[in-house]
């Protein structure tokens, strides 16, 4: 057995005890960076989607930039990969993936869900997206709508903008960002009232 | 297809093996380990002593039946150490060192 | 450089038969023709990245490809859309 085969759970407490004392990193910055991190949630991208949704120019600029898009709402983008915006229309449905490794629009969607990063969703998203849909999300995209898999594979980060369901007419943006689901922003799942 | 014979364990992408995998739908929390982990991770990438892409290259180099057995953020602290260890940022000795106090 | 619309193929390698390496273009997609859909702008390449080698800038475009040139498809018109390095594509 090499050491690099020690559990998980001894290695991070070893590695961290020597990043410690050689004065690398310490356990201040991993709990401050840790609240950071778990600060990024699902909300955030479901204020951009209910502002697009209710605001033409600023949907034009978030397909146009999402990075910029995003700031303008405060949420904090510096550092992170440049995030680009999938429109879904009654022609298109756009479903994101990452088959090699697990990238996620995290600045604005938060940590991945399970799901996400397991071999099965990424093995069956790219091949057969409409059965993967339809058996374990229920969702059924109608045979009128292409589906397009985006298979995020560099340095960008993409979120889907989702149709705005019918039924919602006159609402404001904070009950509009209240139905949207982080499945709805990957493409799994579409918003419905 | 012929070519998923010369796919590497990590391109997932259309797999024949994974294609029956169910997927599991249930919102998870992430334990404190792996929040650790993931903040570990991106302080070595701001202190320029790890990029993202020697991550992947250390989880990549997990043999396959390890890197399926593993949860996610075990993967991550693995190849964590791997790079450390490869950029002499820590050494094998202070780790069983290390390993040996906790 | 390659325009948006140009056809383009996925050079069909296969370095990680060689050595270890890193890649970010997923084996199903080699070989295979697409359309570049826009310019992404110019990154680092992962592929030194990865080894902390230095890392040339390398244009990433966003290609297009019918998913039915790579698996059977009842859906002729779905699509699959990834990120591609300049260094990957070829034209055919």
């Amino acid at each position: 057995m090499t050491i690099l085969e020690t559990g998980g759970e001894r290695l991070l407490a070893a590695v961290r005890a020597l990043l410690e004392q050689k004065g690398i990193v310490s356990t201040n910055e991993i709990m401050e960076r840790m609240a950071i991190t778990d600060s990024a949630s699902p909300g955030q991208g479901a204020r951009m989607v209910a502002k697009a949704w209710v605001d033409p120019a600023y949907r034009a600029r978030m397909l146009e930039d999402g990075t910029k898009a995003a700031e303008e709402l405060g949420i904090p983008m510096r550092g992170m990969p440049p995030l680009g915006v999938l429109e879904n229309t009654a022609e298109v449905h756009h479903l994101v993936v990452c088959t090699l490794c697990s990238c996620y629009p995290r600045a604005v969607l938060g940590y991945p869900p399970l799901w996400y990063k397991s071999a099965g969703y990424r093995a069956r998203a790219v091949r057969d997206p409409r059965e993967l849909l339809a058996s374990e999300w229920k969702t059924f995209i109608p045979d009128s709508v292409k589906v397009r898999v985006v298979d995020s594979t560099a340095d960008y980060r993409w979120m889907v903008l989702p149709e705005r369901p019918s039924g919602t007419d006159g609402w404001d943006e904070a009950r509009l960002a209240g139905i949207v689901r982080v499945g709805d922003m990957i493409g799994v799942t579409v918003p419905g009232v | 297809m012929d070519k998923e014979a010369k796919r590497a364990p990590h391109d997932l992408g259309g797999a024949s093996k994974f294609m029956c995998e169910p997927v599991d739908i249930e919102p998870h929390s992430l334990t404190d380990f792996d929040r650790e982990v993931d903040a570990l991770r991106q302080m070595l990438a701001a202190k320029k002593l790890m990029t993202v892409d020697e991550l992947r290259r250390g989880i990549e180099a997990i043999p396959e039946a390890d890197y399926h057995r593993l949860s996610y953020y075990q993967r991550w602290i693995r190849s964590i150490t791997d790079n450390l260890l490869r950029h002499g940022v820590i050494t094998e000795t202070e780790l069983r060192t290390a390993l040996e106090k906790l | 450089m390659f325009a948006s619309g140009e056809t383009v193929r996925v050079k069909d390698a296969w370095p990680e038969a060689t050595g270890p390496v890193h890649i970010r273009t997923p084996y199903y997609v080699r070989g295979v023709v697409g359309e570049v859909v826009r310019h992404l702008g110019d990154f680092p390449n992962p592929e030194d990245l990865a080894f902390a080698r230095p890392a040339e800038r390398r244009p990433l475009y966003h290609v297009r490809f019918r998913k039915s040139a790579i698996w059977p498809e009842p859906k002729p018109d779905d699509e699959l859309l990834i990120e591609i390095f300049e260094h990957w594509l070829e034209r055919p």
